[in-house]
C-alpha cells in the first residue's frame, strides 16, 4: 500500500509525577524496553519490542502529567523539507531541533504549535534501535514480551480548541484522511479520527476549551486474548480502571482505558478495521457516540469524555 | 495496628473512615461517600481536588502542578488520591468536581 507524506506518529514526550513508578509500570506493566537514560537522569526513552526505531517513548520527570510533544515520522529527508515548507505555508513558526539534540538516535526534527495547542514535530531519519524485531527468517520475539506485551506505540487523543483546522492541517500538510468523524447536531466537528496509513487512526482530536490536552496514549496489542492478559494485569497491579474491556464502534478496535500512576490515561488496544483513503467517510452523531465508543454497553462514560490530562 | 481516622464531609452531614496508610479518595469512594467523580487515581487529572478545612495528612505522591499550585496547597486545597490522613479530618468542596 503506498502511504502517504507521513509514516506514522513514531515518539511521542510524557510528562510524569513519579518517574521510577510510572518507569516500572511502562516496562514491567505495559512492557517496554528502556533504551536510555539522559545524562542529568530526568529523562527515560522506551520502545516496544515489535519497533524497529530507537525509540518510540520518552518520560519526562515534570510537575505536572501530561503530554510534551508527538512526532511523526515522514518518508524521506526531501519529504520532510517540502512539508517543513507547507507547515510554514500552512501558517506555523517552525523551530528546528539539531540532530541528536535531546533525544537520542533522531536526526533533525522540525517543531511548531497547531491550533489545539499540541505541539508537533516531523522528521524523517532516526537510527534503528540495538534489538529490533529479527528480519532473516524471522522468528516473532528474541525475548519473550513482558506484561501487556505492547508490541507498538500506536495513536493518540488530543484535546483542544479549534479541531476544524487541526483537521485540514493533518489532511492538507499531513497527507492524512479522515476514516471517521462525529458531528454535533448542529454539525459542528465534535471528534475527528485521521490517519496517514491503513491504521484505523494514528491520531484522534475532540474539541475542547483548553489546549494541550491529552485524553489517552493508546499501544497496540495483538488480539483480545492480550486485552484480557492486560486487563489481569491492571486487576493484580491494583492499576485504576477506567473503562472496558470492550469494542468500539468506531475504529472496530477492542479495547481497555487505565490510568498509569502518574496520571496519564493508557489505552491497549487491538484489531481495527484497515482503513482506504477511497472508502466512504463513516460518519456519527453526537448523541450515538456512546455506542461509537463502548460499543458492547452502548452507554457513554462521563467521567471518559470529561477527565483529560 | 493501624490507626483510622473520621473524614467529614459537607459541612458534616457524611462522614466516612479512612485508614493512616489508605488514600483519602480511596476510602470515599469505597464507602461510596462525596460522589466525586473518578478520576485517574495518579494526581495527574485534577478531578478530585478538595478544601482541607481541618486536620492534618500525609502527601504519599506528587500533586499535578497544573491542578493544585504551591499557593493553593498551602492555602489549604489537595488531590485527594494522593493523601492519607494523619488524624481526623474535614473537607468541603471545590466547584466543579461534582456530578
Ligand atoms: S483522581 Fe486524578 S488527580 Fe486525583
Ligand atoms: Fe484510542
Amino acid at each position: 500500500m503506498g502511504f502517504n507524506k507521513t509514516l506514522r506518529p513514531g515518539l511521542v514526550q510524557i510528562r510524569v509525577l513519579d518517574l521510577d513508578k510510572t518507569l516500572h509500570f511502562y516496562k514491567e506493566i505495559l512492557g517496554l524496553n528502556e533504551v536510555c537514560r539522559s545524562s542529568d537522569g530526568l529523562r527515560v526513552c522506551l520502545k516496544a519490542y515489535d519497533e524497529f526505531d530507537h525509540h518510540s517513548v520518552t518520560l519526562r520527570l515534570a510537575s505536572e502529567a501530561g503530554l510534551d510533544y508527538v512526532a511523526f515520522k515522514v518518508n524521506s529527508p526531501e519529504e520532510l523539507e517540502r512539508i517543513k515548507d507547507e507547515v510554514v505555508a500552512f501558517g506555523y513558526r517552525i523551530d528546528v531541533i539539531p540532530p541528536e539534540y535531546d533525544q537520542p538516535g533522531f536526526g533533525k526534527r522540525y517543531a511548531f504549535t497547531i491550533s489545539t495547542g499540541h505541539r508537533f514535530q516531523i522528521y524523517s531519519d532516526v537510527k534503528l534501535a540495538d534489538q529490533t524485531p529479527m528480519i532473516h527468517n524471522p522468528d516473532i520475539w528474541t525475548e519473550p514480551p513482558r506484561g501487556m506485551r505492547a508490541t507498538r506505540m500506536d495513536h493518540f487523543l488530543l484535546y483542544g480548541p479549534n479541531i476544524a483546522e487541526a483537521e485540514r492541517f493533518c489532511k492538507e500538510v499531513f497527507g492524512m484522511y479522515a476514516p471517521e468523524v462525529c458531528n454535533t447536531v448542529d454539525g459542528n466537528r465534535l471528534a475527528v479520527w485521521l490517519t496517514g496509513s491503513n491504521k484505523p487512526h494514528d491520531l484522534a482530536f475532540v474539541e475542547y476549551p483548553k489546549p494541550g490536552k491529552i485524553h489517552h496514549l493508546g499501544f497496540y496489542l495483538n488480539d483480545w486474548t492480550d486485552i484480557g492478559n492486560a486487563a489481569d494485569w491492571i486487576a493484580v497491579n491494583r492499576l485504576k480502571l477506567d473503562v472496558g474491556p470492550t469494542r468500539h464502534a468506531i475504529t472496530r478496535g477492542l479495547t481497555i482505558y487505565f490510568w498509569e500512576p502518574s496520571g496519564n490515561r493508557i489505552e491497549v488496544y487491538a484489531g481495527g478495521y484497515s482503513a482506504y483513503p477511497d472508502h466512504p467517510q463513516r460518519v456519527w452523531d453526537s448523541d450515538q457516540l456512546g455506542r461509537g465508543l463502548f460499543y458492547y454497553s452502548g452507554e457513554m462514560v462521563p467521567s471518559f469524555l470529561e477527565i483529560v490530562t | 495496628m493501624r490507626d483510622t481516622f473520621v473524614i467529614t464531609l459537607n459541612a458534616g452531614q457524611e462522614s466516612f473512615l479512612c485508614g493512616e496508610d489508605d488514600t483519602v479518595l480511596a476510602a470515599m469512594l469505597r464507602q461510596r461517600r462525596g460522589h466525586l467523580r473518578c478520576g485517574c487515581f495518579g494526581g495527574g487529572c485534577g478531578i478530585c481536588k478538595m478544601r482541607i478545612v481541618s486536620g492534618a495528612y500525609h502527601q504519599i505522591k506528587p500533586m499535578s502542578r497544573a491542578h493544585i499550585s504551591e499557593a493553593e496547597q498551602a492555602e489549604g486545597l489537595a488531590l485527594l488520591c494522593c493523601i492519607a490522613p494523619r488524624g481526623d479530618m474535614v473537607l468541603s468542596r471545590v466547584d466543579g468536581n461534582y456530578e
